[in-house]
């Protein structure tokens, strides 16, 4: 890979298209165009240059800009291809009986798509290599331009060669009386423009907005940061998210924050007065529902507490956890996720006498968080439970047993005590159930007396410690958009040659409409020559339909 | 008069202001056309028509604002309507650079089609649901909402690009994707007039069906079903019975409203080019014969240029951080979220395409209409086919 | 040359650092659901809950002795139906250093007491009222077994019912040399 020597005597490194001194094209390509292509100012891009090994191949694959934008639009049509059928998470059935769902609701096409992965397809390996070789792609592309565009325009002189500036899209060309004069004046007026302006001789450069040349490497930083920010939070301790269900009155650890507990006080569902609307009942929305809120207390163990040790809690604050409103501690954040209405928590029994049934000897209060073993009513009655199932499900061996430890349909061996029948009647109760009497028909019975119901709710319990990393990358990818799209760099380049002659060109690298105006002050200030838009030139030839373009308040 | 009621009688003088605004910058043009000269006075009361509409529709934004509590960007109709308004004001905004009044002839008539679709969706102020309510939520939509419609002048200036260079005198592809998209407008048109329609007539039938989980359900028509729910059964039913009964999976009654849509605007496109005797491309086509190729494809670049960090900002950065709040993760793969994703990378492959492939000109000019089809297809298809989190869940 | 050189050893490192990230990526996505106790040979979490008598059981105390640890619940089937082989073999080996304790998912004390007694079991029986043990251990489904060795280091975990020859053998394992 040789140097390119340009007419100017400067050597140039391979793949250069315009003298790094000069200006003057190198390609033959170049030198037939009439604009120059300015991308990144004619430097080389290091990947066109070296390809010997497989490691360069590689960077140089990755280096492509076309092979960049395919990797975006690959990836695009790949998200869309997952919003064709509910991805797995948003799936309205239990764990295990997903595929099903997908296959009964969506017939063939839900089993296929669920099958080859499409359900859960931002999770799948080959997604996160698709957006992996995006980050490599913006990584190599990056390195490969924009230092050599740096260096390029650091190194920046003030003369160019004629057939540079002629290749401007910019260009103009004629006589003035004192070019000295005429330089002099153009260097004022772009001062005043905000431009910073260089002589070298008879040659004079003002540039403005330069460093938003930088702006597309900027964000390129922002973007790679956020990138590492969300891989960060598969290394362990990074992340943290957890769920935890917790009932009124309940203290419950919390899971992922060792030492920290947390006491539901009060579920509280407020509703607009509003019905819902059928189409919202569809989509799972419920249209009433006005706040969502669980009043919390959080507590924390002394330092050194180990597990279980619940005697020494000590109480952090109150707070009141709502949907928008996480409870925030220590890097913890805990929200309002879901709830549960209406579990019971105390049942009422009165004792009665089945055949006068108003009589009541005195009425039960089971706490169902704490059953106790015998109540006694006074007036020598009592009424002992010999079992209670909190989720009755049947007998086994004479046995009532329990599906779960929930109160979905509590159950109860009562003994009845009375002072007619001071041995005790057996029964047992079950929730909406005649009560059964397994020895024997009974005086008495265990009469329903009211219930009292308890909430439940859902929290997640989530740490994120990659989010201010997320912020940095997300802000400086910010700033590069921003440098690079509402700033532009404007540069002028006028050389007096010693016939009398002003030679003038003018680049910018987005927005002519405004370097044009900047054009339009100074050669009327400057009395430069007319310069003319090469493009519309062209455009001109091309199309030759009409006779005259560019009104530009048409 | 309720605050309610003076906040719709704002957003229709703002809508027959677009209106007129529209006549006078077709006149505008017509008379430069005529003469060859710059017809400064046309084009200043036209823009000034449009600022008058603008002001009045914000008057309508502040005072629906007022009366609700909350932005009024909360469900399909507000939020449409929200995003027709800042079409208008990027408008307003590219106009005071370029001075090109071909824009206002497609960028007006586009926000009236869109402010006109927005009006066929309930218009009830709805409360918010707890994951609403949130001031990052309004900072979010707003600014989202400010980007995409930035992004869509760029599809408009691609608009008038394309009527300026394709060849409509020769069959091309070009001539008939140009067509297609007028077509696609009409056919809005044909879904706001069938709507109107159904609706003065007060048309209304009742059905049960079972969905697709196998619940049973009851929908309620407010066009004349073309198609039936999954195992519907009438419970009050008018005029006609469905023709075909659809699966469980397709939802017959939104069915019934595409089909009704594309019948209505395939009548009026017939009878336009009946009357007109042409392509509805071709009679804009005179519009922007004089508008300058090369101020144009800049004015589409500029308007991605300055829209894609606005849209960058709103539609993800601010997204993020309300979802970090409301639902304890910034990022949920939510169709809504997907498809805000597909924007951004849709238009960053537009830049990258025109800052590295020189993709300039008519390539652009077609892209950006691309971009804002999907922008359209976010806000209409995604709302309300593909309802996640973010559905507005008020078809 | 030597800049040629440098180049590719730059260029080397940096796709390398960048393939390892992928492949971080995907590895730990794909194996991120997979909930584990705690690890094989690991410290077991020191605790400490009450039983039925109130009194105070901690782990560390049953230091120099193995420990047999069993999460259970009255409505789980498995759970109940190891516990009488528990008992027997509690009986077998605890005048040979190991310990059992079951740990009850925090249910009513009426509901264990009435458990217990039904089954007539011996060994303690504490309740975790809070899950804080539950949690530090990460235990989700249930029955589930830990053997924690005299040094108090974990050496074998089991998730589901236990035989009688099973639970023999274990408490073999952690008997004190």
């Amino acid at each position: 890979m040789e140097n390119i020597i340009c007419a100017c005597g400067h050597s140039n490194p391979y793949g250069t298209k315009l003298c790094e001194k000069c200006g003057r094209p190198l390609t033959e390509e170049g030198k037939q165009t009439k604009v120059v292509d300015m991308r990144y100012d004619g430097t080389a891009i290091r990947s066109k240059t070296y390809n010997k090994t497989i490691i360069d191949k590689i960077w140089n694959f990755f280096s492509n800009v076309k092979v960049g934008i395919a990797l975006i639009i690959i990836t695009l049509v790949s998200a869309s291809i997952g919003t064709i059928l509910p991805q797995e998470m948003y799936v309205n059935a239990p764990e295990p009986s997903k595929a099903e769902y997908y296959e009964k609701v969506y017939g063939f096409f839900g089993k296929l798509y669920n099958s080859l992965g499409l359900s859960n397809l931002y999770s799948t390996w080959w997604f996160q290599i698709l957006v992996g070789m995006l980050a490599i792609s913006i990584i190599v592309a990056s390195l490969d331009r924009g230092l050599p565009l740096h260096k390029s325009l650091k190194n920046q002189r003030v003369k160019r060669h004629e057939s540079f500036m002629k290749r401007q899209r910019i260009i103009g060309e004629g006589q003035v009386s004192n070019p000295d004069e005429t330089l002099d004046k153009v260097e004022q007026k772009m001062t005043e423009l905000k431009y910073h302006v260089r002589r070298d001789g008879s040659a004079l450069l003002a540039e403005r907005g330069r460093f938003a040349r930088y702006g597309p490497y900027i964000n390129h930083v922002g973007l790679i940061i956020f990138l590492a920010g969300v891989m960060l939070r598969l290394v362990p301790g990074f992340y943290v998210d957890e769920t935890i269900w917790i009932r009124e009155g309940e203290t419950r650890a919390i899971p992922g924050m060792d030492g920290y507990f947390i006491k539901n006080n009060k579920f509280i569902l407020e509703t607009h007065g509003d019905q819902p609307q059928d189409e919202q009942t569809n989509q799972g929305v419920n249209a009433k529902a006005k706040n969502y809120q669980t009043d919390v207390t959080l507590y924390k163990q002394p330092e050194g507490a180990i597990p279980g040790d619940i005697d020494n809690l000590e109480k952090l604050r109150d707070y009141s956890i709502r949907v928008n409103h996480p409870l925030k501690e220590s890097g913890f954040a805990l929200y309002q996720m879901n709830y549960r209405l209406n579990e019971l928590r105390q049942m009422n029994f009165d004792l009665v006498n089945k055949a006068t049934e108003d009589d009541s000897l005195g009425q039960i209060e089971i706490d169902l968080t704490n059953p106790k073993k015998e109540y006694d009513l006074g007036n020598g009655s009592s009424v002992q439970i010999l079992v209670y199932t909190p989720d009755f499900s049947g007998f086994e061996n004479g046995e009532p047993q329990t599906k779960t430890s929930i109160p979905n349909n509590p159950a109860f061996l009562f003994r009845m005590i009375t002072p007619e029948t001071p041995k005790g009647e057996v029964s047992f109760v079950e929730i909406r159930k005649p009560p059964l009497e397994p020895l024997g028909e009974n005086k008495y019975r265990m009469k329903f007396a009211g219930a009292e119901m308890r909430n439940s709710s859902n929290f997640t319990i989530r740490k994120d410690s990659t989010i201010p990393i997320l912020f940095v990358g997300g802000i400086i990818f910010m700033i590069g958009v921003v440098i690079g799209s509402y700033w532009n760099h404007r540069r002028l380049w006028l050389q007096a040659e010693p016939d009398g002659r002003v030679l003038m060109a003018a680049h910018v690298n987005k927005n002519m409409f405004s370097m044009k105006k900047d054009l339009d002050t100074v050669t009327t200030f400057a009395g430069l020559p007319p310069y003319e838009d090469q493009l519309d030139k062209s455009e001109d030839v091309k199309k030759s339909t009409k006779k005259k373009e560019g009104d530009n308040t048409l | 008069m309720s605050l309610i009621d003076i906040s719709g009688n704002l957003l229709f003088v703002a809508f027959i202001a677009y209106l007129v605004a529209t006549l006078l910058f077709g006149g505008s043009i017509k008379q430069s056309n005529a003469t060859g000269k710059n017809t400064e006075k046309w084009g200043k009361v036209a823009i000034g028509v449009t600022i008058i509409g603008l002001l009045s529709q914000l008057g309508y934004f502040v005072t629906r604002w007022i009366y609700s509590g909350h932005a009024p960007v909360s469900n399909m109709f507000e939020f449409t309507t929200a995003f027709g308004m800042f079409i208008v004001g990027a408008f307003i905004l590219i106009y005071f650079i370029y001075r090109v009044p071909a824009l206002g002839l497609v960028a007006l008539p586009v926000a009236i089609l869109i402010i006109a679709y927005a009006s066929m969706f309930p218009k009830e102020v709805s409360p918010l649901v707890p994951s609403l309510q949130s001031y990052w939520l309004t900072i979010h939509v707003i600014t989202a909402a400010l980007g995409q419609s930035i992004l869509a002048i760029s599809a408009v200036a691609g608009l008038i690009y394309l009527l300026k260079v394709v060849d409509l005198k020769k069959p091309s592809k070009q001539r008939f994707w140009l067509e297609a998209v007028m077509f696609f407008l009409v056919v809005v048109v044909g879904f706001v007039v069938a709507t109107s329609i159904f609706n003065m007539m007060g048309y209304d039938s009742t059905y049960t069906y079972v969905d697709k989980e196998g619940n049973e359900r009851q929908i309620e028509y407010k066009m004349p079903p073309l198609f039936g729910m999954n195992e519907y059964k009438a419970v009050e039913e008018h005029g006609m019975s469905p023709l075909v009964e659809m699966p469980g999976l397709i939802n017959a009654k939104k069915l019934t409203t595409v089909v009704w849509s594309l019948l209505v605007g395939s009548i009026l496109y017939l009878l336009i080019r009946l009357i007109a005797r042409r392509r509805i491309s071709a009679i804009f086509q005179p519009f922007v014969k004089r508008v300058n190729l090369q101020l144009v494809d800049e004015i589409g670049y500029r308007s991605v240029l300055i829209g894609f960090p606005v849209f960058t900002l709103g539609a993800l950065i601010f997204a993020m951080i309300w979802a970090q709040l409301a639902w304890s993760r910034f990022w949920g793969w939510d169709p809504k979220e997907v498809w805000a994703l597909i924007t951004w990378l849709f238009y960053a492959a537009f830049l990258h395409l025109r800052l590295s492939k020189g993709w300039e000109g008519e390539k652009s000019a077609w892209l950006a209409l691309i971009g804002f089809g999907i922008i359209l297809f976010n806000l209409i298809a995604v709302n309300l086919i593909l309802a996640g989190l973010h559905s507005y869940a008020s078809a | 040359m030597e800049k040629k050189k440098k180049r590719l050893v730059i260029r080397t490192i940096i796709l390398a650092v960048l393939v390892l990230a992928i492949g971080y990526t995907v590895y730990g996505t794909a194996t991120k659901d997979k909930v584990e106790l705690l690890a094989v040979g690991s410290q077991a979490p020191d605790f400490t809950l009450v039983d039925l008598n109130g009194e105070k059981h901690k782990l560390s105390d049953y230091k120099g002795q193995g420990v047999f640890l069993n999460f259970w619940g009255t409505w789980c089937k498995p759970c109940e139906k190891e516990m009488p082989a528990m008992d027997r073999q509690y009986k077998v080996y605890k005048d040979q250093g190991v310990q059992t304790l079951a740990v009850n998912i925090a249910q009513t004390d009426f509901e264990v007491q009435n458990f217990v007694d039904r089954h007539e079991l011996t060994f303690p029986v504490v309740i975790d009222k809070t899950k804080s043990v539950m949690t530090a251990y990460n235990v989700g489904n249930l029955p589930a077994t830990l053997l924690i060795d005299p040094d108090g280091k974990v050496a074998k975990i089991i998730t589901g019912e236990l035989t009688e020859e099973k639970i023999a053998s274990y408490m073999e394992l952690v008997k004190p040399k």
